[in-house]
């Protein structure tokens, strides 16, 4: 049995043990938790050097029979898109389960126990490779982020939790549809045979067929990223969630919606997505300033931090309808460096809220006095979000705009507007909770970072600086991936697609290039 | 392989090393380090420069890659040739001068070590800058810097001003960064790299035909990111503000250092900027007006390091104007002795404000020539040299910059000259409202200890005779001269204009003290005007800050979030409840209900039927 199926049994295994210890002993569940995903997260390790090779091609395959009619198989594997996302989602539930400790103090084992049953379904949508098991596991993850939300939320914890559940259900309804419709047509789920019908031209779609397919992927897709101006639930769902609801949600589920395009809506629907992607483009834009501007006037810390979400993800979203080989880098680097420094930012608002019982900006400042650590900490979180060089971010930010500006230069002068923005946002509410004379209210609370809590944060700061410097580390098997993707959306459609976005020019004979008709904008 | 990678690497140490030990560490030890490590890069360059020799091509030194994806590939990449030599000197001697000074100056502050960290990381971060080979490296550097101005400028973060004037620093700078990407973006899509070994070539082999849109472009964005760091026009609003920073801090990043990244970046990509005329007039005429324009709010100025901050704007438009009409060596050169005297001018100031335990204000000083006599002394080096009196060093550089304006266009000399005027001017009005006459304050001025006077004692000697070192000879390899004659009549005409403001401060601030406050009451709403700055900040704040916020507030989070989208989603919601209750009344469990319903029914589907003529 490779480590995959491991990395999906073991932690399902944790969800039930977690269940059947007695509600009488609380710190079992913890210790439990603890133990079993950090196991997951060091046998999660193992799949990254033989991705790293070659991350087009896919490794560690398991593809037995489930259901025989119709007919639907457990496929399950990974490459180069999915390696990170499944090694990130093991890393942040041990660091979720420590930052927890404290602060979940009702029904503690059906927390750790909803915890698990999260990992399952969030490596679940990483690695099925079957369009069947894969909606299986996107209403899996679905199911105990519900209930993280509802049960140990906040004031309006049921209004966010219904929120959330309907805006998610009325996506993934459709792309269940369009999963049955592909099965009618194909007589498969099968993700590896569908690709191979497509490209040798036994499936053929038309014009029409292709686009409400990829529309109805496209809408679940966009509403987990979620792409504006679906995106309302998210401030709601971060609000009221515990922190470790918003560290899971921020870092990892939002991913599920830009690898389902990526995964999914290019290779499958090439033609339809190029028709679509300069309207997405628009969409991703707006979305990257919008979510800016509304996050500049938030008075809640948590809110703030998600329509920074909304921005962020907005880079990926265009990088990844570029159609270009570097911004498509950028965007899938962009999802790793979202996951770790939001999800970072959410842990150390977190932090706050257990000290002072409060997310109003309002109710903080001068925090930097009694906690330098916990400021310290925070400004480099707050760095790398903000797309400081050497740090994480940047890396991602700066491919997708070039990749964007190499096919049109406008599309990046809009979207780096979100760049100055962010620093906008990000530092105001810094100085407004750390900086300045410390009121008694947060003399009195605010103490300085525990070790468990260094133990949380530590790494996630190691990894920012890590991606910021060595991205030589992290980004081959993207690259491959990439690259692949790319040939796919050219060979799959190939009678279908019009016009190619421009090769970028290179330096040619004279030195001269082909860059100047670029100001007279195409 | 030198090992160029130690001169930054060096600092770096020294950061780590304080940041993470230094709050249980003595201040000596902490003084050690900090100071050990620049001494030590400092050492090291003056090492590889000799062994480097003569430099006719940079040395280049590759460590990895940092980022490949598609056609790019960007590596860690050192160089040094003459002109990052130049700026290796003055950045690493300026900047140890400035760090044994700050021992003194800093020794009864709190927060010590931290301090010092981020004084070490800013030699880091700009020892990257000049010394990359590469755009984006050299942003890495750019942004840098400005992470450790935000840190240094807040470094008193009690005060809410100073975590304000940070703020406001780091954002207006991200809008020159803006630039300055959008430049990085148009290079690769024209040349496929941000090597400066691979682009420079080939923008100096483009047909002119060629060069006019996009090398004007990528020259008017990268011009754009030098405005942000260089404080010229519009963008300069945030080095006033940055004298919330402790005084070591003005003189090294807001001074001497980092507020020339502009002027360096400029002058590095000279290949660039000489294919597109139309960005070096835009240049020029940029600098030109931000010299003139913060001169005459330096002549009003009563804060001596506002003062002094105005002067920088100004003094630094001087070099935008020299790369602007071509004379990079000459702005370089300026750059150098503008490093020396300017540095010396604030790191004077601080020894003033050390003194009077505080205070800023020039009309509580007053007197002070015999109660610190060795400030006095130093003060008055720097304000000789940037009043351009020969043969001190501001007077060549000056020089060599109004002589090339004056090549470039002979309207740019007068202006230039003006302008010198008015230096010498607020320098000079500075000096003696604080050393000369009576004491206005209630203080008991005690000189600063030697680490202070040291340091100032070398800045000062630099300052005088600074300007014999023959820089623009030395670059001339790289920025060959034009054809600027040495013209007796013009460097007459400047040096006059000069001691006509020396003389004027005299008048108006010595031999008759009254005079200022009079000329300034006739000029009314003139002088209220140019007090307050233009009221520039005040007219950002009522055009983009406040519309800003307040459109995000109103019309996109409660207007467009909460009204529209959210609106149509509980209307749905509402919708469907609405049909849910319709539906509801079919099946009540009331046979009596039911029976209105089956009547209604079917005179509905009579009536449809009779419409439609079906009931024949």
């Amino acid at each position: 049995m490779n480590v995959v199926n491991v990395l999906l049994i073991l932690p399902a295994a944790g969800f039930l043990a977690v269940l059947l210890l007695p509600r009488s002993r609380p710190d079992a569940a913890k210790i439990a938790a603890l133990a079993v995903s950090l196991a997951v997260f060091l046998l999660s390790l193992s799949i990254a050097a033989p991705v790293h090779g070659d991350g087009a091609e896919l490794k560690f395959v398991t593809d037995v029979q489930w259901i025989a009619s119709p007919d639907i198989r457990y496929h399950v594997g990974v490459d180069g898109l999915s390696v990170w996302l499944v090694i990130l989602t093991a890393l942040l539930t041990p660091i979720c389960v420590l930052i927890s400790w404290r602060y979940i103090e009702r029904r503690v084992k059906e927390f750790y126990a909803f915890l698990l049953l999260l990992e399952v379904g969030l490596i679940g949508v990483f690695v099925a490779w079957d369009l069947f098991l894969f909606y299986v596991f996107w209403e899996l993850s679905l199911v105990p982020m519900y209930f993280l939300i509802g049960i140990w939320g906040h004031e309006r914890r049921i209004y966010a939790a219904v929120k959330f559940f309907l805006f998610t259900m009325a996506g993934s309804v459709l792309m269940l549809a369009a999963i049955i419709y592909l099965y009618l047509r194909a007589g498969t789920f099968d993700y590896v045979v569908l690709q191979e019908q497509m490209a040798s031209g036994q499936l053929m779609l038309t014009t029409g067929e292709q686009l409400l397919l990829f529309l109805a992927f496209f809408l679940a897709f966009a509403i987990k990223v979620p792409l504006f101006p679906l995106h309302t639930w998210l401030p709601d769902a971060h609000v009221e969630a515990p922190s470790a609801g918003s560290v899971m949600l921020a870092s990892v589920m939002l991913k599920m919606g830009t690898y389902g395009l990526l995964r999914f809506c290019l290779p499958m629907f090439p033609n339809a997505a190029r028709q679509c992607a300069p309207w997405i483009i628009v969409l991703a834009i707006i979305g990257i300033i919008y979510g800016a501007l509304v996050s500049l006037v938030q008075p809640n810390m948590k809110k703030l931090v998600a329509y920074s979400s909304v921005s962020h993800l907005g880079f990926v979203v265009l990088g990844i309808f570029t159609f270009n080989e570097i911004a498509l880098d950028g965007a899938v680097y962009q999802m790793l460096n979202h996951g770790i420094s939001t999800g970072a930012l959410f842990m150390l608002v977190g932090f706050l809220y257990e000290r002072r019982h409060s997310l109003e900006i309002a109710d903080y400042g001068g925090v930097a006095t009694p906690a330098p650590n916990l400021a310290a900490a925070f400004l480099i979180t707050t760095l790398a979000s903000i797309g400081l060089p050497l740090l994480n971010n940047f890396v991602g930010e700066f491919l997708v705009l070039q990749g964007a500006a190499l096919v049109n230069f406008r599309w990046a002068v809009f979207a780096a507007i979100g760049v100055i923005l962010s620093a906008c946002y990000m530092l105001w509410m810094y100085q407004r909770a750390f900086f300045g004379e410390t009121p008694e209210e947060v003399r009195s609370h605010v103490y300085d970072l525990r070790a468990r809590e260094w133990a949380a944060i530590l790494p996630l700061i190691a990894l920012m600086l890590w991606m910021g410097i060595g991205t030589g580390a992290f980004l081959p098997p993207i690259q491959a991936l990439n690259r692949t993707v790319l040939e796919q959306t050219k060979s799959n459609a190939e009678f279908l697609v019009k016009e190619t976005p421009p090769r970028p020019p290179l330096r040619t004979e004279n030195g001269a290039g082909a860059g100047r008709g670029l100001l007279n904008a195409r | 392989m030198r090992h160029l990678w130690l001169i930054p690497a060096l600092p770096f140490a020294g950061f780590l090393l304080n940041g993470i030990f230094g709050r249980r560490a003595s201040k000596a030890v902490v003084n050690a380090i900090a100071v050990g490590s620049v001494a030590l890069s400092f050492l090291w360059v003056v090492k590889t420069l000799l062994s480097l020799g003569g430099m006719e091509t940079p040395h280049a030194e590759r460590y990895f890659t940092w980022i490949e994806s598609g056609i790019l590939n960007v590596g860690f990449e050192l160089a040094v040739d003459r002109l990052t030599a130049v700026m290796l000197l003055v950045v690493t001697g300026v900047g140890l001068l400035i760090h044994i000074y700050s021992t003194g100056y800093m020794a009864h502050e709190g927060g010590y070590y931290r301090f010092f960290a981020y004084m070490n990381l800013f030699m880091f971060f700009m020892l990257i800058l000049v010394m990359a080979n590469n755009y984006l490296l050299m942003f890495v550097g750019w942004e840098g810097v400005g992470l450790c101005s935000y840190l240094l400028i807040g470094f008193f973060f009690l005060r809410r001003s100073a975590s304000t004037a940070a703020n406001k620093a780091f954002i207006v700078n991200r809008i020159g960064d803006f630039g300055f990407a959008l430049a990085m973006f148009l290079m690769v899509v024209q040349f496929g790299t941000l090597d400066f070994a691979g682009i420079y070539p080939a923008a100096a082999e483009m047909p002119a035909e060629q060069t006019a849109g996009i090398l004007t472009a990528i020259a008017l964005l990268l011009f754009v990111g030098a405005t942000g760091k260089s404080a010229q026009l519009p963008l300069y609003v945030w080095l006033p503000d940055a004298m919330e920073g402790p005084t070591p801090v003005s003189a090294l990043i807001h001074a001497a250092t980092m507020v020339t990244a502009g002027v360096y970046m400029v002058a590095r990509s000279s290949a660039l900027f000489l294919q597109a005329p139309l960005a070096m007039d835009v240049v020029a005429i940029v600098g030109l007006l931000t010299a003139v324009m913060a001169a005459t709010i330096g002549l009003t100025q009563f804060d001596i390091k506002k003062v002094f901050a105005y002067s920088t704007v100004s003094q630094l438009g001087y070099m935008v104007l020299a790369v602007g009409v071509g004379a990079f060596g000459a702005g370089i050169f300026h750059l150098m002795t503008h490093a020396f005297f300017k540095a010396l001018l604030f790191l004077g100031a601080g020894s003033v404000i050390h003194a009077l335990s505080g205070e800023q204000d020039l009309r509580a000083m007053g007197g002070l020539r015999k109660k610190i006599p060795l400030t006095f002394a130093t003060l008055l080096c720097a304000a000789v040299a940037i009043a351009g009196v020969p043969p001190f060093s501001g007077f060549f550089s000056k020089d060599e910059i109004l002589l090339a304006a004056h090549h470039h266009a002979p309207w740019m000399y007068w202006v230039g000259v003006i302008t010198a005027a008015m230096t010498a001017f607020y320098v000079f009005r500075a000096i003696f409202m604080a050393f000369f006459g009576d004491s206005r304050g209630h203080h008991h001025p005690h000189e600063s200890p030697p680490s202070m006077i040291l340091p100032l004692a070398v800045l000062a000697l630099l300052s005088l005779a600074g300007g014999f070192i023959p820089v623009p000879r030395f670059l001339e390899p790289l920025f060959p001269a034009e054809g600027a004659h040495h013209d007796f009549a013009l460097v007459a005409v400047s040096v006059g204009a000069g001691l006509l403001g020396i003389g004027l401060a005299w008048l108006f601030y010595v031999s008759k003290p009254g005079l200022a406050d009079s000329a300034a009451a006739r000029l009314g709403a003139l002088y209220r005007l140019v007090y307050n700055k233009y009221f520039v900040d005040e007219i950002y704040d009522a055009t983009v800050v406040r519309p800003l916020i307040g459109g995000s507030r109103a019309v996109l989070w409660r207007g467009v979030d909460a009204g529209v989208i959210d609106g149509a989603v509980n209307g749905i919601a509402q919708r469907s409840r609405d049909l849910g209750i319709l539906l509801r009344m079919f099946q009540s469990g009331n046979i009596r209900s039911y029976a209105a319903w089956v009547l209604l029914g079917s005179v509905f589907v009579l009536a449809v039927l009779g419409v439609m003529g079906g009931l024949r």
